[in-house]
């Protein structure tokens, strides 16, 4: 396995090309992942599949090929950021195939739209909890088809009906036993065989599965433990030079004055390349470049966004939210039940910008010839970073080679190619190779960042303390809007209001609209989930005022009302028994209770929190209940909720990016800080056994874990957080 | 200006300037790219290699300062016995998710267990705290770190 990770750079250059991917002879199956199509897998012998085969009527999303070695390569549009998706898809196709795990070897597609859309997302991007979501069907229906063809191969050899053989770990074995074949004898003739329709092919019952729901092992493991995994920052090629880049401080502002000379004086720079938006400098290494970007004393003209600056950001929110946006959700009728409730809640929220700051900085190295252009980069979206490319140089589509790369941090910000796009500009006055790298400031200061949001909610109880009034205004911005437009429809941003539109309690007078409010001088984007992990927050923290105001348990009222979401209820009664809820606690110890349905999976969580006389928050505990349906590996999940906790957690405490004169104020992990190992608490995580359709994982302990632990600060201090991150000065002891 | 500098058993003659970076030197001159970039403040640890054993942030140590000692990464740390024990646990209980901080966390955590054989929590926590993972990958550091040393 290691190997083909390890090789991707070598072997996307061979994938790149249709042809040549498909030279070589045993088993090719292609299977697709939407319903446009008569039959969503075929199988043909690899050298015989045709151009048309592949973007024809049947438009595969995905290949297996089965050589006559017997190795398997399962060929994916997917990117693996750490999301243990190599694992997670080679296990679902390994069950259905009948091998080995480690037998497959994963690479990763070359950016071909129509080949590779994601049937969740819609372009081939990986984001949004929904790899497993869109593979989990036809990924098995493909190693089903494989399977059946490489038994009738080898039963039509010996002669005996293919019912009475069966496969083992990539070995074709009769009935007695004593005869087998591997699946490299026999892939050659069983790419000549008719391919049994999928609707005759059944799939494992989901309890003779041997390998999915298992803690197998993660086949990127060996390689990220020892330095030779290859990240995109890990280009190297004949001849590359390094840059370091400068952009300009304020967005929409143009270098005023550099210092070239000074630059090139350094020894090992090379060049200076003035792009007005950005200075690179580019030198035989890294340490060069740095030193002479520096020697370049770069001075800026700020433009049009001088002036931006957070107050005035979050002033135009407070205003626009005043007016009626546009509606998400609307049944009864809430206004007149307001008016009747018998007592009202109102209350405003708000969540920051915040920034990604994945490990691995941004960075991007291009080599721009005249009729071709090559990247090497770690991207999620790689055909939005292709056609970018092809209008900055004009070149055609099949001239723009993305090799992609593991990713070390995705959490959304590689769904972006602004990276792609300035190194190109750049490249564009380079002769020869260049990798162009980001300091962490600049990629701190120059991120899209997750928008701001301020929402505006009241509610109605009845007699009883029951909600019978919900009215919910979310205000800012929307990335659908720009990232996706044909998905941005009427003004109304689904994201933007996911988890909030339908919360998975029972209101009987709803109202919930939106107000998109574009902020100047920033740019916004996906941000391990976007509408949840803002929308849970406020949704659960005023669910926990609600039972405050009707002086109920914070568990006992959610159960309530949840009485016609067996699911919801579910994680909620288990985090809550594992936490042990309502035993008692110290003063000023606290448990906050948060449940969510987002991504498509069910997901509780219980947060202990001891606040200490100066206000600083310390989290001890955090218990996690999850249904996501049937699951393919329980200890990736584990590790999921972990990491996913833990980054909700870190912005929750810490995180806020924020605007003065135009510019951004943090600059690095002194500034944007992130948790450290003394500080996180220790996640557990309670998996629900479940045979629904698989939901979403990775960003669903992001989006609950912040009202939980606000939540807890309430219950330990009374004082309710209403903006985060949370302002430990406002949480101080009186006594 | 001109150096050898002594990696992982070889040397290397360089040439650059005295103030530049060891950890440009290691991934740009050398094509050791093991050893990862993540701050270059000495603010995440991604950059942790040793010099005569002790941990250090490559990014913050010019190549000027080292003289004569010996340089050991990610890349050989295998070779020693707190680094393949670490490596194997690190392996036994799944640590890794993107994997771009774990050569410096590796790299730490070796530091560690070469002067405290026997960690205790609090041993961790202050040997661990400058090496930043922003995928949350530092319950399962703690667990490898301890089964490493078995305690
Ligand atoms: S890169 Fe050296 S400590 Fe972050
Ligand atoms: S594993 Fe991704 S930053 Fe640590």
């Amino acid at each position: 396995m290691d190997g083909s990770i390890l090789t991707n750079r070598i072997e996307g250059e061979t994938a790149m090309s249709r042809r040549t991917f498909f030279q070589g002879t045993g088993l090719l199956l292609g299977f697709a992942l939407t319903g446009a199509r008569t039959e969503p897998v075929f199988a043909a012998p690899v050298s015989q599949v045709t151009e048309n085969d592949v973007t024809g009527t049947f438009a595969p999303n995905g290949f297996i090929r089965i050589n006559p070695t017997g190795a398997v390569t399962l060929v994916i549009p997917m990117i693996e950021m750490g999301q243990g998706v190599y694992t997670s898809l080679s296990m679902l196709l390994a069950e259905e195939l009948e091998v080995k795990l480690d037998q497959i070897q994963v690479q990763h597609a070359p950016p071909n739209h129509a080949l590779y859309v994601n049937s969740i997302i819609g372009i081939q991007n990986t984001g949004g909890s929904a790899s497993v979501r869109a593979f989990w069907t036809p990924l098995r229906q493909a190693g089903a088809v494989g399977r059946n063809l490489l038994i009738a191969a080898a039963a039509k050899r010996w002669n005996v009906d293919p019912a009475s053989c069966r496969a083992k770990d990539g070995v074709v074995f009769d009935a007695s036993g004593s005869k087998h074949l591997s699946y490299g004898e026999l892939a050659r003739a069983a790419a000549e065989l008719p391919v049994p329709p999928v609707k005759n092919v059944k799939l494992k019952d989901p309890k003779d599965f041997t390998l999915i729901g298992t803690r197998a092992k993660r086949v990127d493991s060996p390689i990220k433990v020892d330095g030779r995994a290859l990240y995109g920052i890990d280009t190297r090629l004949p001849g590359m030079k390094v840059a370091a880049v400068a952009i300009s401080p304020v967005l929409g502002g143009k270098a005023k004055t550099v210092n070239e000379k000074a630059a090139l004086a350094v020894k090992g720079v090379r060049q200076v390349v003035n792009i007005d938006e950005a200075v690179a400098v580019v030198a035989d290494h890294m340490g060069a470049a740095k030193k002479g970007l520096e020697a370049a004393a770069i001075t800026w003209d700020d433009g049009p966004n001088g002036k931006v600056n957070n107050a005035d950001i979050v002033k135009q929110l407070e205003e626009e939210s005043k007016k009626p946006g546009v509606v998400a959700r609307n049944e009864g009728d809430a206004g007149k039940a307001l008016a009747e409730a018998a007592q009202r809640v109102d209350a405003i929220y708000q969540v920051p910008f915040l920034a990604h700051a994945a490990m691995e900085p941004m960075n991007c190295t291009v080599h721009l010839r005249k009729d071709r252009c090559d990247i090497w980069v770690g991207t999620q979206a790689p055909t939005i970073t292709q056609s970018l490319v092809v209008e900055l140089t004009g070149l055609p589509k099949d001239a723009i080679k993305i090799h992609n790369h593991l990713i070390g941090g995705g959490f959304g910000r590689r769904l972006e190619a602004d990276g792609a796009v300035l190194a190109v500009k750049i490249a564009k006055h380079i002769d020869g190779p260049v990798k162009v790298i980001w300091s962490r400031e600049e990629d701190i200061q120059h991120d899209m960042y997750r928008p701001y949001y301020l929402d505006r909610l009241s509610a109605g109880l009845d007699a009883a303390g029951k909600p019978v009034a919900w009215t919910h205004r979310i205000a800012g911005s929307s990335v659908m809007a720009r990232y996706y437009p044909p998905y941005f429809k009427d003004g109304l941003d689904p994201d933007a209001v996911e988890a909030a539109a339908e919360p998975p309690y029972a209101l009987p007078n709803i109202h919930v609209d939106f107000v998109r409010v574009e902020p100047p001088g920033v740019r916004t984007s996906w941000w391990r989930g976007v509408g949840p992990t803002h929308n849970v927050f406020v949704v659960e923290s005023f669910m926990d005022e609600l039972a405050h105001a009707a002086k109920q348990d914070p568990v006992a009222y959610r159960k309530g009302l949840l009485g016609h979401n067996p699911r919801a209820l579910a994680v909620l009664s288990l985090a809550a028994e594992k936490a042990g809820w309502g035993s008692p606690l110290p003063a000023r110890h606290g448990r906050g209770i948060s449940v969510q349905f987002a991504y498509g999976s069910y997901t509780s969580q219980v947060a202990e929190v001891e606040v200490a006389a100066d206000g600083s928050v310390k989290v001890k505990r955090i218990v996690c209940a999850i249904d996501c349906g049937m699951y393919v590996n329980p200890d990736t999940i584990e590790a999921q909720i972990q990491g996913g906790t833990l980054f909700g957690l870190t912005a929750a405490l810490h995180g806020s990016i924020t605007f003065k004169d135009g510019r951004v104020e943090q600059s690095n992990f002194d500034s944007y800080l992130p948790m450290r190992i003394d500080e996180v608490p220790v996640v557990e995580t309670h998996l629900v056994r479940s045979s629904e359709a698989p939901g979403g994982v990775g960003e669903t302990p992001t989006a609950v874990v912040s009202a939980a632990v606000a939540n807890a600060i309430f219950a330990a201090t009374g004082t309710r957080v209403r903006r985060l991150p949370v302002d430990s000065n406002s949480l101080k002891s009186s006594s | 200006m001109a150096f050898t500098l002594k990696v992982n058993g070889s040397s290397h003659e360089i040439d650059v300037d005295g103030d530049i970076p060891l950890l440009w030197v290691l991934r740009d001159v050398l094509g050791m790219t093991g050893t990862k970039f993540g701050c270059g403040q000495a603010l995440c640890g991604a950059c942790t290699v040793h010099i005569d054993g002790q941990p250090v942030r490559s990014c913050q140590t010019s190549v000027n300062s080292i003289g004569d000692s010996v340089v050991t990464t990610i890349e050989a740390i295998g070779h020693t016995p707190q680094g393949a024990a670490l490596q194997k646990a690190w392996l036994d209980l799944e640590v890794v998710q993107c994997g771009y901080c774990q050569s410096g966390q590796i790299m730490s955590a070796a530091a560690l267990l070469k002067d405290t054989p026997k960690p205790s929590d609090a041993d961790i926590d202050s040997a661990m705290s400058g090496n930043v993972c922003r995928c949350g990958t530092y319950q399962r550091i703690r667990a490898a770190i301890k089964q490493a040393a078995g305690v």
